[in-house]
This record gives C-alpha cells, structure tokens and sequence, in this order.
C-alpha cells in the first residue's frame, strides 16, 4: 500500500535544484547554438567535418567495446566458472587496470615508447610511437575492460547451471549450449557494462586530447581554446549530446527487452566447474599478455619516469596541487552525498512523474559529456552570474551535479533496508519523526553515505575536462598539473602526480570493494 | 466500558475510486483477542494502520482506554498512541541487536531499568540466549517472537498484528499460535490482528470481524459466525457453504435440492446456506429431485463428492464409506438445517 502524497518542501527544493543544474545548462547550449544566422547556422552543421568526427567518434567507441569484450569475456568465465588455479589473483589483477584513468594510461602508454622513456633504455632507440586511434583506444581498454568484466563476472557467477544443464539433456553439445543458452543470459549485464563504457568513451577527453585523435570531445575543445566564436563548439555538444542520448535510449530499450527472471523455485544450482586440462596453459598465457599490458606496462612505465631528472624536483607544486584537488573533491563529495539523499527518498517514498524527471535529470547530468555540460555552465553562468564563472565554487557545483547519479545508487540500497514498515514501528515504540530520523533512518542509511561520498570523490580527483574548462586560471589539482605536463612530453615531471592518482584510485577502489564485499 | 472502540472508519487512498475502508465499527473488550478476517483488498490491514496511527481517517473516531485517539478534530501522533505494533514482514531494526531492539521503545524508562526489563521479556519469550544477535540471524520464528516482544516490552494498551504468521513456514505457525496465546492469556494483552486465514482466526481469536470491500460483514465468536452467517459471503469465506436460492414456506425453502428445513421463518424468494459437512448422500426416491454425481475426491478419512442438479452444483464432504460412484444418480439430505443468508 503506497501513500502517493505530494514530496514535503525540504526534499523537493534540492531535488529541484538538481533538475535546473542539468537542465538549464543543457537548453541555455540549444540557444546558443541557434544564435546565428539561418546561412551561418546551415555551414556549421553541415560541415564535413561534422561527419568526420562522428565516423572517429563511433569508430571509438566500437574498438572500446569489442576489445574490452574480447578480453573480459574469457576472463570472466575462466574466474567464475572453471578450475583455474589462482582465481583470486586473476580477479584481482583483472580490476587492478580500473584504478589508471584513461588520461593516466595514455600518459603510461606514451611515455613508454617517448625519446629516454623506458623502451629506448633497454634498446638504445626510443620504440613505436603509441598516439592516434590505436593509441586512444589502447589506453581506454585498459580502463573500460575491467567494467566489462566486472559486470560479465557477476553475471557468470549468479547463473542458473540448471538451464545449461536442461540445454545438455536436450542434446546440446556444451559448446552449443554455451552458445546458445549462456550467452544469452549474460545480455542484460553485458548491455550495462556497454553503457558505462559508451559513456565513458563519449565524456573522455584526456585520452583524445593527449593521442590527438580528433572525436567530437577533442574537436569541442580546441573549437573553445581556439576562438571566441561559442556557436560551433555549442554544436558540437549538441551532436555530441544527441549521440549520447540517442544510445542509452537505444541501450534502455535493449535492456528493457531482454530482462530475464528466473521462473521456478528452489535454491540457486551451484554449477560444477569446467575442467580446463590442457587448456590451463593457453589460458595462463592470455592472462599472462592481458596482466602485462593492462597492469605491468603502465605500471612500468610511471615508476621509470619517477626515477627521472626531473621528477621530483617540485615537491611544492605537488603539495599544492593535491590540496587543491582535495579542497574541490570533498566538498563536491559531500554535496552529492547530501542532495541524493532526498534525491532516492523521494523516488522510493513518493512515485510521481515529477520524481521521476527529477531522478531521470541527475542521470542525464551522469550521462552528459562533460565538456558538453561545463560548455553548458559557462553560457548559464556568463549570462546570469557572470561573477561565479572561474571560481572554485561553480567547479564544486559542477562536479556535483555531473556526479550526483553515482552517490544515488549506495543511497537507494540503503532506503531498501530502511522501509516505511521500519519507521513506523519506531513510531509505535514512541519515537517522533525526527528521532526516528536519527536513531533508525541514518545508523541504516550510513555505510551507503559513506560507500557514496567515497565513490563521488575517487570521480572527482580524477576528473580532467570540467576542471580544465572551469577551474580558476591558476588553480592546480593532481589531474591537472598531470596533463598539462604530460601535453608538453614533459613525463618525468608528469610521473608522481601520475603515481598519486593511481595510488589514491587504487587505496579507494579497495575500500569501496571491501565495504561493498561486506554488504552482500 | 470498551478498551478500544472504533467507530465509521473511512480510508480513499489518492488515486483510488473506492474507498479502502468504508464506515468500520467495532469494539475489543479487554484482554480480548480480536481478528480481522477479510480476503486481501479488503480493508482490513488499513483498518489496523489507521488505529496505529499510520493512516488517517478521513471521519469516525478511534477511542483508546477512554481517551479519543482521533477523530472531533483530535490525532494523536503514533508514538504517543501506547500501541504496539507487529508487522507483516516483523520491521525489526536491522542495524541494532535483539536486546536493542527490544530496548528501544522503552526510553521513557530510566536507563539503568532498561536492560532489566528488556531481558526479563526475552527470557519470558525463550529469547534470552539470542539477546546479543542480529535480527539477520535469526530464524523466521524467532525474529516473529523478537517482534512481539519489542512491541510488548512498553506495555502498550493493545498490540496490533499484520498477518502475524504470515511469513512462517505453514508448519511452524501451529506452534507459533500457541505460544502467543499463552503469552497473551499470561499478560492480559489485549490484541487486534489480521488475517486472511479463516483457520488462523478460528483458531485464535476470541471473536472476529469479517472484512470485504472496506466494510465489516459480521461480527462474532468462531462459532456464531459458523452457525449463524448472515450473509452469503461470510458463509463461504467461514468453513465454505453452498449457497442456494429458493422459496420461503415458514419454517423450510424449496431449493433445486428439494425441501430444506431453515433456522428461522422466511417466505418469498430467500437465499440459504448449506455447508458441505452438514449434508447426505442417499440413494433416488419418489417426490425428491435427484441429482448426478460428477466427481468424487477421496482424502482418506473424507471424500468431497459433487453433484449436479438442473442449474447447480452441490459439494458434499461424506464419509469413508460412501459408496456412490461418479454418473450415479443420488439425493442429497440436509442433516442440520440450512441458515438463511442475505
């Protein structure tokens, strides 16, 4: 039995406010980008270079996938669903690669083959040069396959044996039954992971800048450092925006299609695991090249560099820089943290078509380009508050607001747990509203605060586009000072600001497993 | 004068055309056992949410111990109503031990009394051991016992139960029933619970109201209701009946099955009850309508036989040695007389 009342003022004011940081940017771009003559307008989009950035845009973003999919498939299974020694360690070195953001993997990937990088030390000739399509799409492998993997893993591991086992006595081969019947389950959590990494490639923009492959991302930006004229990069959000969207909706209806329950009751059939025999040492190999060029290279690659002259020569510059990136993170985490809170109560606790634009809107601000938004701000901001533009507030905003749907996520976890049944027994027991807020809503809600500031931090240290388009002209954070360096080839002094970020991923990427570990 | 009594309850959940509960009346004596019995969509949890003071009625009253809870313009908020609640799904609190949870509704009382107190309950509900665990491990019928214990330990004027056995296993319920009784019986408690379990109710409570579409059919002890239904939808909800039309002639209707003797004079075109257990199979004779056997169900120490008539069907539970077959041609006599029903 729902109460379907209207949502109480003190939730609906910041769920409204959330709702207007995305919305409001993103239309102020549509005007902007009309603001031209009918002839002007007409040039600008149908320039062929219009055509060009899409085709390496999707080009992209296809070569992601595929590869991503090519190594997480076989890695998933062999963790879940064989008797490969040392699944742990598979594991483990399978998500290692999600703590080396795309911008840092290029860096590792460029500086691996650069004139005095590690390559030329050993053979004397500084090696292959690593840059344009093959570049970027090497780099974002290796941050998007864990994503793949992560999902694939799940999926394999929470597989009922019992239909593979129905498809055998009806005379499958196994082969044929995993074609035919294990594959297709896995869709629903594959098609997730393909989301995450279409995102990802679609609002990257350190990987292209650095590669220089021109994508719609890259193509945005130079049109904003290059010239004052707004209403081409306008634009080129815009189609960038209507990309976007168009996917995850194509995506959502995928998903919507295939979601599979499962019918019958009884316990979950462990399934046995698949002997590998002699397989065992093909597989050993492909895990073996997978860990080396996703873990080891990059790894390799930064810890040469901060051996380097060079290196460590600034200890200032660094200090200021990670106190510069914790000083716009945590409050950013903290807002997030605190605006999802009535965001998921309000979705859980009062349905309404109103609710759901407003949850539906801090998604939008997840799936929007960041270029594409910070471009958005800047046109609000310029127009209506022109004295909060290049100010470390409107970069904490914007970090929220793009980074709001990851802190809503732990939070709904959370509100499952706490029910109304929960409150109300609290009441029956003779507390009132707001100590029952306190004594049994909070203490239930808290690992899931917790779980949700720490993921909307770890996204924002790492953050590059918004901060370079909105921090203040002489604000220094870790990814900042990390790619200025890094577009100069300057990769000694690139390497511990290279190092913090990898290291600060991987210690809260830890925490996170190890909280969410304990949940389940 | 009545520990709890509620009074023209009215309930239109936003959204809906009809109401939830429809003008609900009663009243629970003290130490009573009180059951809402209803199919599901009937009103009867809603009824039981409004008494908490979960929900608010939109007119009537709800008298507590003498005091006016709500209604003339009073609500008194749910934590200061003294009653204890027991939820469907038992709602204990999944961040705090048994102890805990059972301590928390005792904050009135000066902390050092707390403990004491919320231990001698757990030990009275065979608890005592599990006081430092969570709720998470415990089995369904101990979190139950948690449940009511934590709702019991403020000593509240009444308890208030949502399908109570609900989430059990159907094996554990039986004993679950008889352990709350004592306890009950033991502390007086005064207790109103739903169900859509005619068993559940029959078995456990001392009187019971029969809920459909919001509005409360009858009210009356296991047995009245049994006897006595008034209406045709209490007759079949309660023990099953076969309901028939006929002619009133004084003290017996003319049904498709023949004469039947009724519990009180009617005349004119009446509607009767006939429970299955109460009737006879017999081999055709001259002046009675026969009718064709069309299945025949054995249980072991009963059989539930039905038989056709020209424009109805008749279940009959007969006994062990029945010796009619399906497409035989019987009779079927009333052994207790049929109740007439509106």
């Amino acid at each position: 039995m729902k109460r379907s009342v209207l949502p109480p003022w003190y939730l609906a004011i910041p769920a409204l406010v959330v709702g207007l940081g995305v919305l409001v940017p993103i239309g102020y771009l549509a005007v902007r980008a009309f603001d031209a003559d009918p002839a002007t307008l007409r040039a600008l989009v149908l320039r062929p270079r219009n055509l060009e950035l899409f085709v390496n845009t999707m080009t992209l973003a296809t070569t992601v996938i595929a590869v991503s999919t090519l190594i997480a498939l076989p890695l998933a299974w062999l963790t879940t669903s064989t008797d490969l020694r040392g699944r742990f360690v598979v594991t483990l070195l399978s998500i290692l690669p999600l703590s080396i953001p795309g911008y840092v993997a290029g860096y590792a990937l460029l500086g691996v083959g650069a004139p005095h990088g590690p390559l030329a030390s050993i053979f004397g000739t500084s090696g292959p040069k690593l840059s344009g399509f093959v570049g970027a799409a090497a780099a974002l492998v290796i941050y998007n396959f864990p994503l793949v993997f992560l999902h694939l893993r799940t999926a394999f591991a929470s597989m009922d044996s019992s239909l593979t086992d129905a498809a055998r006595s009806l005379g499958l081969t196994p082969g044929r039954a995993f074609l035919r019947v294990t594959l297709p389950q896995l869709g629903p959590a594959y098609l997730s992971s393909v989301l995450l990494v279409l995102l990802y490639v679609f609002g990257d923009f350190g990987v292209v800048s650095l590669m220089r492959f021109e994508t719609f991302s890259y193509a945005l930006y130079m049109q904003y450092i290059a010239s004052l004229d707004r209403t081409y990069a306008a634009w080129l959000a815009l189609m960038l925006l209507a990309i976007t969207t168009t996917l995850v909706v194509v995506e959502f209806r995928l998903l919507r299609d295939v979601a599979l329950e499962r019918t019958g009751l009884g316990a979950l059939p462990k399934s046995r695991p698949r002997r590998l025999g002699a397989w065992a040492a093909p597989a050993y190999l492909f895990i073996a090249v997978v860990a080396l060029a996703s873990v080891a290279l990059p790894i390799w690659s930064i810890l040469y560099w901060t051996g380097q002259r060079g290196a460590w020569t600034n200890m200032g510059e660094l200090a200021r820089s990670f106190v510069g990136s914790l000083s716009v993170s945590v409050p950013a985490a903290l807002l997030a943290t605190l605006l999802a809170v009535p965001l998921a109560y309000l979705t859980r606790r009062h349905k309404s078509a109103l609710t759901h634009v407003l949850e539906r809107s801090a998604y939008i601000g997840y799936a929007t380009p960041a270029l594409a938004l910070a471009l958005g701000w800047i046109v609000v901001v310029l127009h209506t508050a022109p004295w909060i533009y290049q100010t470390v507030a409107l970069l904490i905003l914007a970090y929220t607001v793009h980074f709001l749907a990851q802190a809503i996520g732990p939070v709904r976890a959370g509100l499952h747990v706490a029910t109304p049944r929960i409150e109300e027994a609290s009441r029956s027991l003779g507390l009132g509203a707001i100590a029952t807020f306190r004594r049994v809503t909070l203490p239930i809600l808290r690992p899931g605060l917790v779980a949700a500031a720490i993921l909307v931090f770890l996204s924002c240290v790492k953050e590059l586009p918004l901060t370079i388009i909105l921090a203040p002209l002489d604000f220094e954070t870790l990814a900042l000072n990390m790619y200025s360096f890094t577009a100069e080839a300057m990769f000694a002094q690139a390497a511990p600001y290279a190092l913090a970020i990898v290291l600060l991923s991987a210690l809260l990427t830890s925490i996170l497993f190890h909280r969410l570990g304990e949940d389940a | 004068m009545s520990l709890l009594r509620v009074e023209n309850l009215f309930l239109r959940y936003r959204g809906q055309t009809r109401p939830a509960v429809d003008g609900v009346s009663f009243s629970v004596e003290r130490g009573e056992t009180f059951a809402l019995l209803g199919p599901s969509g009937s009103g009867k949890t809603s009824t039981l949410r409004i008494i908490a003071g979960f929900e608010r009625s939109e007119r009537g009253s709800v008298a507590l111990a003498e005091r006016t809870i709500e209604g003339d313009g009073v609500f008194v908020a749910p934590e200061h109503r003294n009653i204890g609640f027991v939820f469907q799904e038992f709602a204990l609190f999944p961040h705090l031990t048994v102890m805990e949870n059972v301590m928390f509704g005792l904050h009135r009382l000066p902390r050092d009394e707390r403990a004491a107190r919320a231990m001698e309950i757990l030990d009275r509900a065979q608890l005592g051991e599990y006081a430092g665990r969570y709720p998470r491990q415990l089995s369904g019928g101990q979190q139950q016992r948690v449940a009511l214990a934590r709702a019991m330990a403020p000593r509240p004027h009444v308890i208030l139960m949502d399908e109570p056995f609900g989430s059990l296993d159907p094996d554990l319920r039986e004993d679950a029933r008889r352990k709350i009784r004592g306890v009950f019986r033991d502390h007086e408690m005064t207790a109103v619970f739903v169900t859509h379990d005619q068993t559940e109710a029959l078995g456990f409570a001392d009187r019971i109201g029969v809920m459909r579409d919001g509005r409360i059919e009858q009210v009356g002890t296991p047995e009245e209701l049994y006897r006595q239904p008034r209406t045709r939808f209490v007759a079949a909800f309660i023990g099953g009946a076969n309901i028939l039309p006929g002619q009133g002639q004084g003290d017996c209707v003319m049904t498709a099955i023949g004469r039947v003797p009724v519990d009180r004079d009617a005349t004119g075109d009446v509607t009767i009850a006939l429970r299955p257990e109460h009737l006879q199979l017999d081999t055709p004779s001259d002046g009675v309508p026969a009718g064709k056997v069309l299945s025949r169900v054995f249980h072991g120490h009963d059989l539930t036989i039905r038989v056709a008539f020209t424009d109805t069907e008749i279940t009959v539970w007969d006994d062990y040695r029945c010796p009619f077959r399906v497409g035989e041609a019987v009779l079927v006599r009333p052994r207790e007389k049929g109740v007439v029903v509106e």
